[in-house]
């Protein structure tokens, strides 16, 4: 028994002794191995866009066998038909299954099964100086079955993007791997930032431009900071309650007359809840709302269109709590309110 | 329990050895100095070959590579369309040298140009870029930005992105096909320069860039050209000519199932000619799968017009294998038109901040305004190696492989100049064929056919079925008589492959009567291996393989002649008894 133990720990320590060595000699080597594994894990999103230079796909990677997708929530994902394309070229049509956009991620799903994935308990830490890979479909290089390009880096800073408000206009204020690749260039939002070994890392952010100097800054979203939004996400409490088909609703519900909010005119399938005035003397007044405030979510539920925003207020009683996240061009703005 | 003890303690002298030697070696492991040493190396072997291109005028430049040791280097085509005929080039030694431009492809953004000065040039070894994967470490030599003054070339490191990209035509006509992305730094100036991998191997010609809102520099995407599809344009890239790329004639998309299929072709072509119909489902092109139209349009990028290659198809679950010739995109005159454009029309404006991709030429490099002013003074030495002809970039080199090619046929099979009588080629009372000056014609126990001078080769095509056979012979014998400079217009084409040889054949084409014949000859022995006549291009030539080769009148002359016809073999002759005369007619 213990010769066992005093073998298995001698093995243990030649293999400890061999990675060792393996590590220095993969300075050289080529990352041909890793980007394999990770390519079957990487999807393609197209979307909304294709106007004024937004283009209208970017990037996702599965997050479960089940194929739940995590992406960068942004206008690309504001249509009803959303397509993912897998790494062997298969096409799906993807639901928006819920959003957060206050970190500007997404989750979408499609529907299939035993999918390669990441699982996100598995999501690496780095540091500064640690190499790193980021897999995306930037510019649309690749279509169909092609695998997504792969850029090298390494991790320049591990810092706060709020260090540099005002200069960069990002809604994304957390943490986050500042990258000294191009990693963030138009399509790449939604990729994934691996370690060299092809481990899960981070979410690849948008572009973000210094409005000053015009200078462009390459950042990617650890894992960690976005997890329990994910996990919201998936659990369900991020989708309207409306959408609940065995909700209750109270006898007087909450209205937006009764908050003192007017919308703009709702003209298409998916007009969003932008504020088109705000009554005086109300409370969305008293709150700070103005007009071309865009409601994000209510009661922690997102709401992606005056329709659905409208069915979620019916839910809420009249005489509770109604917290909303409006935007506010880059500022994310939560409020409190009691119906009148 | 000893044995614990001892366990523990041989582990840890283990790991405190590992840890002594990383000390001694000032902590670093010998693996990671031979990643560098083994960097250092590829870098130092690499930048021996590039190039620094200057227009003589000092306006406009860019990067290139040396391939051969006498001088013959690869660039961009859109590098040297504003420089012109004659260039300089910087390389690392910190020479500069005189150079001419040789040929373009102006579809696949190649050119080839000539440096003058040595024969011991330092040239980049190729590698197999079909053997490049995504991960790979590579990096680009080059003249970025014209920093280099010294010539020393610049290197950007970093790793391939993607393989077998397909980047639609760009502002002019410059179509990507089948490239390889890298996130190693490409700006303006690196076009035409080489990327290796990290032995230092050439697996591509860097010359595109994505390029969008930040600027005319690099944002982590940029596309070389595959060294492989440039191997199967090397033999046309020295012809001198502009080189044209290939359309099957038909057009692929993928149906709903992701099948790719036919979706358009023309009855005009040699794949509707072979059997490709509409919405036959292609497997397979030029050896490789096809699971894409992206994957259909890199296959075909990489091709030269006139080349035959193998495809595969699947009509109601059977499997066809054809091989089909490749026309060429553009017409003559059309890829003339769009080639000689003055640079200066034809260039993107200074800044096109929703263009996603284009050449990298930069605003600094852009030509002179007035292209057409006082051209750049060629020195005296270089004049001969330069002559323009209409639908050549340097004729020089057309002629200069022409002759190439006929004096190594001429070498192995002798001197026909003097053999102008009739040839007479027979099987006992089997067939009896004259060949002659004037007419030629074929005897056989029942009919006689002979070739009426009055009319055309193009429509005598006899015998029938054979495409031809009689005025392909005729013509066979009027090349060997006159060679290239008296047949007719003969022209080098370069290199293409002949249906049942290995590798590549060189060929020349010839254009008599109104008919065109092509040549092909093997590089090694020089021996004529096959005549293709076309009456029409839009029709099958007969094409007529020759074997067996036999000493007649201090000659070499096949004895064996295969004449094939579309998909046919139409006769294998076996000739027994060849006479080649002397002119009977007194000498002029």
């Amino acid at each position: 028994m213990i010769r066992q133990r005093c073998r298995l720990q001698l093995v243990v320590v030649l293999l400890f002794c061999l990675g060792l060595h393996e590590n220095t000699l993969q300075a050289a080597q080529s990352f041909a191995g890793t980007i394999d594994s990770v390519q079957p894990r990487m999807v393609k999103i197209y979307g909304a866009g294709g106007v004024r230079g937004l283009e209208p796909y970017q990037s996702g990677f599965l997050i479960s066998a089940d194929g739940h997708v995590l992406t960068a929530w942004s206008y690309v994902l504001d249509t009803e038909t959303i397509t993912i394309v897998l790494d062997d070229g298969r096409r799906f049509a993807a639901e928006l299954l819920g959003a957060d956009p206050r970190i500007e991620i997404a989750v979408l799903k499609i529907d299939a099964a035993e999918l390669p994935f990441f699982d996100l308990n598995e999501a690496v830490d780095l540091n500064a100086g640690s190499r790193v890979l980021a897999f995306s479909n930037v510019f649309a290089v690749a279509a169909g079955n092609e695998s997504v390009s792969v850029l090298h880096g390494s991790v320049a800073a591990n810092t706060k993007l709020s260090a540099r408000r005002g200069a960069y206009a990002t809604t994304y204020h957390g943490l986050a791997y500042v990258l000294d690749a191009m990693t963030n260039n138009p399509g790449a939002a939604g990729g994934a930032l691996t370690d060299r070994r092809g481990q899960l890392a981070g979410l690849l952010g948008k572009e973000l431009r210094n409005s000053l100097d015009n200078t462009w800054l390459n950042y990617a979203i650890p894992i960690p900071e976005i997890r329990s939004s994910i996990d919201e996400i998936l659990a369900g409490n991020s989708r309207p309650i409306s959408s609940e088909p065995d909700r209750r609703r109270p006898i007087e519900s909450v209205t937006l007359a009764s908050l003192g909010i007017v919308l703009v005119p709702n003209v298409v399938a998916k007009t969003p809840p932008y504020v088109d005035r705000v009554l005086p003397d109300t409370p969305a007044a008293e709150a700070g709302i103005l007009p071309d405030d865009l409601i994000l979510f209510v009661n922690d539920r997102l709401v992606n269109s005056s329709k659905i925003l409208r069915d979620e207020l019916l839910y809420i009683d009249r005489i509770d709590e109604v917290r909303l996240v409006v935007q506010r061009q880059q500022q994310l703005i939560e409020v409190s309110l009691f119906a009148e | 329990m000893s044995k614990v003890v001892r366990t523990i303690a041989t582990t840890a002298l283990v790991m405190l050895a590992f840890a002594a030697a990383d000390v001694a070696r000032g902590q670093v492991a010998d693996a990671v100095r031979q990643a560098e040493q083994q960097r250092i190396d590829a870098v130092a072997k690499a930048v021996k070959p590039a190039i620094a291109i200057f227009s003589a005028d000092g306006n406009g430049g860019g990067s290139g590579v040396v391939i051969s040791p006498d001088g013959y280097a690869l660039t961009n085509f859109h590098v040297v369309q504003p420089v012109g005929d004659y260039m300089q080039c910087g390389m690392a030694d910190g020479r500069l040298y005189d150079a001419v431009l040789v040929s373009i492809d102006p579809t696949g953004d190649v050119a080839l140009i000539k440096l003058f000065g040595r024969d011991d040039f330092p040239i980049a070894e190729m590698a197999n870029s079909d053997d490049v994967q995504a991960g790979d470490w590579c990096f680009a030599v080059g003249n970025p930005f014209l920093l280099a003054t010294n010539f020393e070339p610049t290197v950007t490191y970093g790793i391939v992105s993607g393989v077998h990209r397909y980047q639609e035509p760009a502002g002019t006509i410059l179509e990507y096909t089948d490239c390889i992305q890298t996130d190693a730094a490409i700006n303006p100036g690196n076009s035409g320069g080489p990327l290796f991998n990290a032995a230092g191997q050439l697996i591509g010609i860097n010359g595109r860039g994505s390029f969008e809102k930040r600027g005319r520099v690099n944002v982590g995407l940029g596309y070389a050209i595959s060294i492989n599809q440039i191997k199967h344009f090397m033999g046309y890239l020295h012809s001198g000519r502009i080189v044209d790329h290939a359309t099957l004639g038909a057009t692929v998309d993928d149906d709903e199932e992701g099948r790719v299929v036919v979706s358009n072709i023309l009855e005009s072509s040699d794949a509707y000619r072979r059997g490709l119909r509409y919405s036959d489902e292609v497997v397979a092109f030029a050896g490789r799968t096809v699971d894409s139209p992206n994957a259909f349009k890199n296959v075909l990028g990489i091709y030269p017009k006139g080349w035959r290659v193998p495809l595969s198809f699947l009509r109601d679950g059977t499997r066809h294998d054809i091989h089909v010739r490749l026309t060429g995109v553009h017409a003559r005159e059309e890829l003339l038109a769009k080639t000689q454009q003055a640079p200066a029309e034809e260039a993107p404006p200074k800044r096109r901040p929703d263009k996603e991709d284009q050449p990298d030429q930069p605003d600094d490099e852009q030509p002179p305004a007035n292209p057409h002013g006082e051209p750049a003074k060629v020195p005296d030495e270089l004049r001969q190696y330069i002559q323009h002809r209409s639908g050549f970039a340097n004729y020089y080199f057309n002629e200069l492989n022409r002759t190439r090619v006929w004096n190594a046929f001429h070498d192995t099979a002798g001197d026909f100049a003097v053999l102008r009588g009739d040839w007479i080629l027979s099987k006992g009372e089997e067939f009896t064929i004259t060949l002659g000056d004037e007419t030629s014609a074929i005897k056989t126990a029942t009919t006689t056919i002979s070739l009426d001078r009055e009319k055309d080769l193009s429509e005598q095509l006899e015998p029938q079925g054979s495409g031809g056979m009689l005025a392909a012979l005729h013509v066979w014998r009027r090349m060997l008589v006159e060679g290239p400079a008296a047949f007719g217009d003969v022209v080098y084409v370069g290199t293409a492959p002949l249906v049942g040889h290995a590798g590549l054949h060189d060929v020349l084409l010839g254009t008599y009567d109104v008919v065109e014949a092509n040549f092909y000859f093997d590089p090694a022995s020089g021996e004529l291996r096959a005549v293709e006549m076309a009456p029409d291009p839009d029709a099958d030539p007969c094409e007529i393989f020759l074997t067996d080769y036999r000493e007649v009148a201090g000659t070499k002359v096949p004895h064996r002649m295969i004449v094939r016809h579309g998909d046919n073999v139409f006769l294998e002759l076996e000739i027994e008894s060849i006479q080649l005369s002397k002119s009977d007619k007194p000498e002029a």
